[in-house]
């Protein structure tokens, strides 16, 4: 058994939705698995009950919601995680954090505010990330319209 | 070979203290000056940390800003007291704005009120206590007296700053440390190596930098380090 410790989370394709290093997106992302982004994202990532990552290539210029979300790259933007945020070494966070829980790496530069709360999982107010009204399958009613996904 | 003990006899006062100090990159932060062996992390007392927490004791929901970077120990103990607490690692983004080596050239208004604006952005009387650590040692004189004046803005009325500041005088360069917060009267010191000195902070100079606060109190401590606790 390897004794290594388990550092950066791969993106399981049966499970994950994947943004991969060479796409970009610009627009609203919803999605109803778990998302690995490591690639540029412009705009607002919202996955209430999974995880969202932001791999080592990651640009994310975005609010992010989820359960959860891991960064090892850059987010610009405001995080709010009903579980848990969990800023690696080397990742760069600019913006605000609502969480239950933080968990943050020596190395990793962190600007902004931190706001420990409790917070339910399933809000049944309104988001403050405005979603479609399409019906939202894993990561495509993500670019609305007047997104673009391009490769780099 | 002599050892170090018997050779820092001889050594001058006016010395820089030795470069064998380093920076612990370990402990994140800006890039170090001079390389050389870590020295392990310290624990000590503070008394300017016991004074600062016994200030804003019984109240929960503060607004807290930390500037000495994002730590798993200050996010922990700050949280677990209920206050919101806001991060910046200011001696990186000095690094960012002016370069590690230009306390000279921090004097260019239009570079200082980038830095301002990039770091010290927010509304009037925004925080109920700030943990400036080392930072201000750092800084030159225009762009020093351009922060106090900000952060004296961002502060609320009666509420307090924390400041550490060596307490040699004759030193052009530093130590920078990595402060984190044990409980309410410790802090884990880890260095994060020599940086140059923008002033002289003597008991005279820090009364003259803190003229617009209400009061200032100092701590002096055994390792050169002259806490500071000023009152808005």
């Amino acid at each position: 058994m390897s004794t290594t410790p388990y550092r950066v989370p791969e993106a399981d394709p049966r499970n994950t939705a994947t943004i991969g290093k060479a796409v970009k997106v610009i627009g609203q992302i919803f999605t109803k698995e778990d998302l690995y982004v490591d690639g540029d994202v412009e705009g607002t990532i919202e996955s209430q009950d999974n995880k969202v990552t932001v791999g080592p290539n990651g640009r994310v210029q975005a609010g992010i919601r989820a359960r959860e979300v891991v960064i090892l790259g850059q987010v610009k933007g405001n995080v709010e995680a009903a579980d848990k945020v969990d800023i690696r070494k080397d990742a760069r966070l600019e913006g605000d954090i609502v969480s239950s829980r933080i968990s943050i790496e020596d190395g990793a530069l962190f600007k902004g505010s931190i706001d420990i709360r409790k917070m339910e999982a399933k809000p049944s107010a309104g988001p403050t990330i405005t979603a479609p009204p399409a019906p939202a399958p894993a990561v495509s009613a993500a670019v609305p319209v007047g997104a673009s996904a391009a490769k780099r | 070979m002599l050892p170090e003990r018997l050779r820092s006899i001889f050594r001058k006062e006016s010395e820089p203290v030795s470069p064998a100090r380093v920076p612990f990159s370990a402990f994140g932060g800006a890039a170090p000056r001079k390389q050389a062996k870590p020295s392990p992390p310290v624990t000590r007392q503070s008394r300017g940390l016991e004074q600062f927490f016994f200030e804003i004791r019984d109240v929960v929901g503060l607004s807290i800003l930390d500037l000495a970077g994002a730590t798993q120990e200050n996010i922990n103990f700050l949280t677990s007291l209920g206050h919101k607490i806001y991060s910046q690692d200011i001696v990186r983004s000095l690094d960012e704005a002016f370069g590690s080596e230009a306390v000279q050239d921090q004097t260019n208004p239009a570079l200082i009120e980038s830095f301002l604006r990039t770091n010290l952005n927010y509304p009037p009387d925004t925080f109920d206590g700030v943990l400036l650590w080392d930072s201000l040692q750092f800084m030159g004189p225009a762009l020093l007296s351009a922060t106090v004046e900000r952060l004296s803005e961002v502060m609320r009325p009666k509420s307090y700053l924390l400041a550490f500041f060596t307490a040699n005088e004759r030193v052009s360069e530093v130590m920078s440390y990595a402060f984190r917060i044990v409980d309410h009267k410790t802090i884990l010191l880890a260095e994060r190596g020599m940086r140059p000195s923008g002033h002289v902070f003597n008991n005279r100079n820090l009364e003259r930098l803190f003229g617009k606060f209400e009061s200032v109190k100092f701590f002096l401590t055994r390792e050169s380090l002259r806490e500071v606790i000023v009152r808005r």
